[in-house]
């Protein structure tokens, strides 16, 4: 038999608009769906679809304004500033497309950062830092500003930065978008071991479809609807 | 300490940035330090003056002269423990350019009420002993190179004539506050020498100086002095050293509040100027706070980082603006040594430029900290790439 996945996010009638002055802008219409847990989900779509918007929106970084959002337990759309804040540092993991790392951190220190808002000591957060750097194969780089690594190694120091609180879910903006074609192969093919290997729940924002055969369900976006139903991965 | 380390970090990080601010900042501080210094020095002889001395003298003018018989009278007041006279002397050294305090006293107890003027015992005799003798400051006979025994001659400007002198003892100040500019011969040679020249301007006092024998008795002998001489030819007007040295400043009253502008717009130019780093930082660092955001750090983490980094800077700044204001307070003093006998950079200077660090490093923080919390993390994050 085989085993029933619990969902990890459910979204449901989502909507979201910017405002430009007195003028809104609609940027998502009623977007309902579920992601299991373990999923690798890609977000595929247009520029100015909605993908990024709708991501922001499940790590908990921008505010919907109606819909719901459940991920585990917690509807998040509920939350505070505050709480959101406190809700990211424990279950999301955060890949951009320009890494984003603070330029002024070793790399390990990098890493070593959202611990801070942990309860470990300083010994265990070294521990853990250094565990994710080996994870992603770059210990002997852990000394290292960001600006001393290549484009590949940099978004390997951003993995480890992401991975290293145990994230409920990791949430990935065209995390291939400024990288090589060999480096973008290395990033993706380290997101689907963390996904297979250990378990890891992605959502992924790309525009690549190289990207995108590397996810287990695939959903397009377009002005702001999604347009598929299907959530079986056709590439 | 992961925040402290990227905050000192982030001050460093723009090297010629920071640097050119801390050199502005440096350079602020000195100038305050050094407006502050000349405006301690203003009021040097205020601080230096002892709250159980009096100074009587004419109630009209301190030009108008008493007469010398007041001595008696002012001796024999309930609460006087000492009295003294002179007059200013108003001689030029050479020629008018030379210009320094010099007056002729009753040189026994004149030394007796000033303390502070400390000779050798060697000096102090020969000194009493020689009616053409004089004392001068250590800075004084420094500046002129006089050694004891040289002849010196003062032309008079308001005692007409030249006026031979002889070098007996150079003093040194007991405090740091004492000048050591001044020039004091016996006010018998000016007092013979106008019986002989001039009689009518002979046994005229330009003023008398009062030790009273407690402090606290300063108001009451004052009251009893004037009360004595109350309507007669000369009345007189007692009040304490520091009042009376007060009412000198107060004459360039003005100057003195320019210069306390002056310092204060110093610094409020040179918080514009850190105000602008700090935006220019901030808006450069604004994916950064976005990022540490999205990692869960709220506004008090953003908070202590751009406060901090202000922080860091103004102080260093105005470490290395403290540190510069002694050579250059030094300088200072020593070509203004006419005008600032007293030019020492003061305690109270060292922590009003700590506090203005202090003010300039926050108050240039306040706006740019205040929109890096307000932009959302998502406006933040667009304006990465």
């Amino acid at each position: 038999m085989a085993e029933q996945k619990q969902n990890i996010v459910e979204i449901r009638h989502l909507y979201k608009s910017y405002h430009r002055g007195s003028l809104a802008v609609p940027v998502l219409f009623d977007i309902t769906f579920d992601i299991v847990a373990g999923e690798f989900l890609a977000l595929m779509g247009p520029s100015g679809s909605g993908k990024t918007t709708l991501l922001n929106l499940l790590a908990g970084i921008d505010k919907a304004d109606e819909g719901s959002i459940r991920v585990g337990d917690l509807d998040i759309t509920t939350f505070s500033e505050t709480e959101l804040a406190h809700w990211r540092a424990n279950h999301v993991g955060f890949i951009f497309q320009f890494y984003n790392l603070i330029p002024v951190l070793k790399a390990i220190e990098n890493v070593e950062l959202p611990l801070h808002l942990t309860s470990l000591s300083k010994r265990e957060r070294r521990e853990h830092a250094e565990m994710a750097l080996r994870m992603v194969g770059l210990d002997h780089r852990m000394d290292h500003y960001p600006q001393e690594l290549s484009g590949g190694e940099q978004q390997r120091v951003a993995i480890a930065r992401a991975i290293v609180t145990d994230p409920t879910i990791l949430v990935a903006d065209e995390p291939t978008g400024d990288l090589d074609r060999v480096s973008a192969e290395e990033i993706l093919a380290m997101m689907e071991r963390l996904n297979t290997e250990m378990g890891k729940t992605i959502i992924m924002v790309t525009h690549d479809p190289r990207a995108a055969q590397r996810a287990k369900i695939l959903r397009h976006l377009d002005k702001g609807y999604l347009t598929d139903d299907d959530s079986q991965n056709p590439l | 300490m992961m925040i402290l380390k990227i905050l000192f970090r982030n001050a460093f990080h723009n090297k010629l940035r920071s640097g050119l601010t801390i050199l502005g900042i440096a350079v602020a501080i000195l100038a305050f330090g050094l407006l502050r210094t000349v405006i301690s020095s203003w009021y040097a002889g205020v601080e230096a003056a002892s709250t159980s001395r009096l100074v009587t003298r004419n109630a009209i003018s301190i030009i108008f002269t008493l007469p010398l018989s007041y001595n008696e009278k002012i001796r024999q007041i309930e609460g006087v423990k000492m009295v003294s006279y002179g007059n200013w002397f108003g001689g030029v050294y050479i020629d008018e350019k030379n210009f320094f305090p010099n007056f002729c006293v009753e040189p026994r107890t004149y030394l007796e009420i000033y303390p502070e003027f400390v000779l050798s015992p060697a000096e102090k005799k020969a000194f009493l002993a020689d009616r053409k003798g004089f004392v001068a400051g250590r800075k004084l006979a420094a500046k002129y190179g006089w050694k004891i025994g040289d002849p010196v001659t003062l032309k008079g400007t308001i005692y007409p004539g030249n006026w031979d002198f002889v070098l007996r003892g150079i003093y040194k100040g007991r405090d740091d506050t004492t000048d050591e500019t001044q020039f004091y011969f016996h006010w018998d040679y000016l007092n013979e020498t106008m019986k002989k020249v001039s009689p009518q301007r002979a046994d005229q006092v330009g003023f008398y100086m009062i030790a009273v024998t407690r402090p606290d008795l300063s108001a009451d002998v004052a009251l009893a002095v004037d009360k004595t001489f109350k309507n007669s030819l000369a009345e007189t007007l007692t009040e304490t050293e520091k009042a009376f040295n007060q009412g000198f400043i107060a004459m360039s009253g003005a100057i003195v509040t320019a210069i306390q502008m002056v310092s204060f717009v110093v610094i409020i130019i040179i918080m514009a100027v850190v105000a602008n780093t700090m935006a220019m930082t901030t808006r450069e660092r604004i994916g950064d706070y976005a990022i540490m955001k999205t990692m869960g750090f709220g506004g008090r983490g953003i908070t202590i980082l751009i406060f901090g980094e202000s922080l860091v800077i103004s102080l260093t700044g105005c470490l290395t603006g403290m540190i510069l204001t002694f050579p250059a307070a030094a300088a200072f003093g020593q070509a203004l040594a006419n005008f600032f006998p007293v030019f020492i950079v003061s305690t109270e200077t060292l922590y009003l430029d700590f506090l203005a660090a202090i003010l300039i490093g926050c108050l240039a923080a306040i706006i740019p900290t205040r929109q890096a919390i307000r932009i959302g993390i998502a406006d933040g994050l667009r304006r990465i790439g």
